[in-house]
């Protein structure tokens, strides 16, 4: 079901490590490096944002990505466009086909407002983004419009948009090329009232390859 | 943190990941079931689906003759350029169209903590939509309302693909045009604000719309001349207003022509507001808004 343009047998894994369900992961990509996120359960959206390493205000940008590509969802082929109009990845492997860039992350204070006063004291992605954040002396203010691998978001002609139940099958899987130096930030998504995790956070897991050219 | 307590983890010693993982207190908060949650949402979702299909009687937006008095500020934007201001709670920010043209492009910051600002994930998942006008509301990252599209002539805006860029003008018009990025660092630079407090914006005046395929395009309904928005302030803002032609405009000359935006006094939303009362999740987003007020 993969549809890939470069070859695990010519890379070597110099990382590899399960998220569990709910928790943030963060963690640098050199330029060349691959990063495979698998969708070990299926229908598990990871929620990510991407930062220049060496200059964080340099960051990935939803609709400069989406501006450049003409399509509203993200999958192979897509190249990840920063802020500055630099180009930071590019999805080289996909199992899946569509992953969202326009509806952001879950926060208790969305969900309070799309769900009900009652959900705000459910775990959020923007709660694992913004401590994880911290870590690099950033904060909410760097929080931009992100990506969410595997979770479905059909945008109609009639404007309407809906997260719907992801078509991520379990070991699903999608490939990052590192174009520059990038700092990686992930939320592993604890949304359990709608449909992009199926109701159910599992794991993901995250490998890095070292990839040989040619 | 002591072991054996409810909601305690240690995950292979990591202590922090034991800070953020959350394995078993969900269950303390929300004793739901998958199959429970499944059927709120899709109650929610029926919900939103009847609201934009109900029939209704479409009522053309007026463009109010407003008194001197009323008026505020009011400037005359011209091809390529931008302005910010600062717009207290109940005013609104009316932006007019003078040529049909012209595209505004907007980010809007809470005026009293910046760190709050729009929204555009939220703006359109909250409401169900990516083709707000009237009647719809911004929302920031804080789950309140930054503003309510109180009037709306009916021209497309574009809440998905944002302004153009230097690389994007050049391209398309030749060198030597202005651009909305620059705009916008131009704006934040002068708000005291940087590069990092730069967000995906809305552009009013900018028919982009997904085919069935996920395509983005311009709709081929340009605006007219004496297309206008309103906004109204939910509480104090920033505002940076760029007016540069949309990426995806089809016309080949860089001509937007003038905007005029113009800040007046009015009232603020009471609980009939046709914005706070037109949604479950609007009226939320409002009550949100009534908890920082202390209303």
């Amino acid at each position: 079901m993969g549809n890939d343009a470069f070859s695990v047998d010519r890379a070597t894994a110099i990382f590899d490590e399960i998220v569990p369900a709910r928790a943030p992961w963060s963690g640098f990509l050199k330029k060349g490096q691959i990063l495979r996120i698998i969708d070990l359960e299926g229908q598990q959206a990871v929620d990510a944002l991407f930062y220049r390493a060496d200059h964080f205000e340099e960051r990935y940008s939803a609709q400069d990505t989406l501006r450049e590509q003409g399509s509203a969802y993200i999958g192979l082929g897509s190249k990840l466009i920063s802020n500055e109009g630099n180009l930071m990845l590019t999805v080289v492997g996909d199992s899946c086909g569509l992953h969202d860039t326009s509806a952001g992350a879950c926060s208790c204070e969305s969900n309070t407002v799309r769900f009900g006063h009652h959900t705000k004291y459910m775990h959020a992605c923007r709660e694992n983004f913004a401590l994880e954040i911290g870590k690099y002396g950033m904060g909410k203010r760097d929080l931009v419009s992100n990506i969410n691998f595997f979770m479905n978001v059909p945008i109609e002609p009639s404007g309407e948009l809906a997260i719907v139940d992801g078509v991520s099958a379990p070991g699903g899987y999608v490939d990052l090329k590192a174009e520059m130096d990038v700092l990686c930030l992930f939320s592993n998504c604890p949304q359990v009232n709608n449909p992009c995790n199926g109701f159910n956070p599992t794991p993901i897991r995250v490998v890095i390859y070292d990839c040989a050219e040619g | 943190m002591s072991p054996g307590r409810p909601g305690d983890l240690i995950l292979n010693g990591r202590d922090d990941l034991a800070l953020t993982s959350m394995d078993e207190p969900m269950s303390l908060l929300d004793a739901s079931t998958p199959e429970q949650h499944r059927a709120r949402y899709l109650e929610l979702k029926s919900n939103a689906a009847e609201r934009l299909h109900a029939p209704r009687e479409r009522v053309p937006s007026a463009l109010r003759p407003l008194d001197d008095a009323e008026i505020v500020w009011r400037e005359q934007i011209p091809d390529g350029w931008y302005s910010t201001r600062k717009i207290g709670r109940g005013e609104t920010l009316r932006i007019v169209n003078k040529t049909g043209r012209a595209a505004a492009s907007i980010l809007i910051w809470n005026a009293d903590d910046v760190s709050e600002r729009y929204n555009a994930g939220d703006t359109v998942k909250i409401q169900w939509n990516a083709l707000l006008g009237k009647g719809y509301v911004l929302f920031s990252d804080m789950g309140r309302v930054l503003a309510s599209i109180v009037e709306d002539s009916g021209a497309g805006h574009d809440f998905l693909v944002g302004g153009g860029t230097k690389a994007t003008t050049d391209r398309r018009y030749g060198a030597g045009y202005r651009n909305t990025r620059d705009n916008f660092c131009l704006a934040a630079a002068k708000l005291g604000l940087t590069r990092r407090d730069i967000m995906p914006c809305l552009t009013f005046f900018a028919p982009v719309r997904t085919d069935g395929e996920g395509k983005l395009g311009w709709s081929g309904q340009d605006a007219q001349a004496g297309d206008f928005v309103e906004l109204r302030a939910e509480m104090n803002l920033l505002v940076a207003l760029s007016n540069c032609p949309h990426p995806y405009d089809p016309r080949p000359d860089y001509a937007p022509g003038e905007i005029e935006a113009t800040v007046w006094r009015g009232a603020q939303a009471d609980a009939n507001d046709s914005c706070r009362t037109a949604s479950e999740e609007g009226a939320r987003g409002f009550e949100n808004n009534d908890a920082l007020f202390g209303v």
